[in-house]
């Protein structure tokens, strides 16, 4: 097993830029990149976050509004799909729409993990439009502390 | 019902743009509305993931509608990949004289902001019998 993140290095050398321009951290140099448009583009959606510590690994997604009935989780070994349906406003007549910007639909969406997760642990939470996903690794990607002894 | 601040086109999008104001600190971004008519009103749903309740503003002021979200997030761990970053929600709309501003209703659910706003009785359509004489 043998996982780089390719993007680790960018985003120390983003930190890096911000601190040698004086950009508070938590404060991107960058644009926020906010979309959360299903349908509306080609691009993946839901938008995720990925976090990790020792014990865990978190994966934010940007969902509002999503239909928690047919909101379906798979894990399968690094590899976690997310999928489900965001609800379109219905019974409306086109022509009654002054607006419409928010897009809806169904959506697939695969990401790899940084390491091997345990699948019968995996929690998740929604609330507020954002879906939460607890990964503990699985107990052979965990780190462990090895006792030197001296002799 | 039109738009206060300047619309965001669907290519900039997920672009945040700085609050027009020097003092202001936080960014914010216009959230992605859908705004249609019913026959006692106007329906607006917007979407604002990560703003609690108590974290919503909504006023009206001088027939101008304010929707404010401001964002609270956990975020646990150290970051390895990043796709979005949350910001406060700003968004205005002028609302047209019609609307009968103290019966408004919103309610926010899975991160979706659905606000009513009921039409004036005197704004309806009355029909009117005549009678023959």
């Amino acid at each position: 097993m043998s996982w780089r993140n390719p993007w680790s290095e960018l985003e120390v050398l983003r930190r890096e830029l911000d601190r040698a321009l004086g950009i508070e951290p938590g404060r991107s140099s960058t644009p926020p990149r906010v979309a959360f448009l299903p349908g509306r583009a080609a691009r993946a959606y839901p938008l995720t976050n990925v976090s990790e510590d020792t014990e865990n690994i978190y994966v934010q997604a940007l969902a509002p509004g999503l239909d928690t009935d047919k909101l379906e989780l798979t894990v399968l070994g690094n590899a976690l799909t997310i999928s489900g349906v965001k609800k379109g406003i219905e019974g409306v007549r086109p022509e009654a729409f002054h607006r419409s910007e928010r897009a809806a639909g169904r959506f697939v969406r695969s990401i790899e993990l940084p390491s091997e997760v345990d699948a019968d642990r995996v929690t998740a939470r929604y609330a507020s439009g954002l879906l939460t996903i607890t990964l503990p690794r699985a107990a052979a990607a965990r780190p462990r502390q090895v006792q030197v002894t001296l002799g | 019902m039109a738009e206060k601040t300047v619309a965001t086109p669907v290519e900039a999008a997920g672009q945040a743009s700085e609050k027009e104001t020097t003092r202001a600190e936080e960014r914010y971004i216009a959230p992605p509305v859908d705004i249609y008519e019913t026959p006692d009103g106007l329906t607006l749903v917007a979407d604002l993931p990560g703003v609690p309740v108590d974290g919503l503003n909504i006023q009206v002021k001088e027939g101008i509608l304010t929707i404010e979200g401001n964002v609270k997030v956990e975020s646990p761990g150290t970051p390895v990949y990043r796709e979005y970053e949350l910001v406060n929600f700003f968004r205005q709309f002028q609302l047209a004289d019609t609307v009968d501003t103290d019966r408004i209703t919103a309610q926010l659910r899975n991160g979706v902001l659905e606000l009513t706003l009921p039409k004036a009785e005197a704004a309806k359509p009355k029909t009117i019998k005549v009678e023959l004489g």
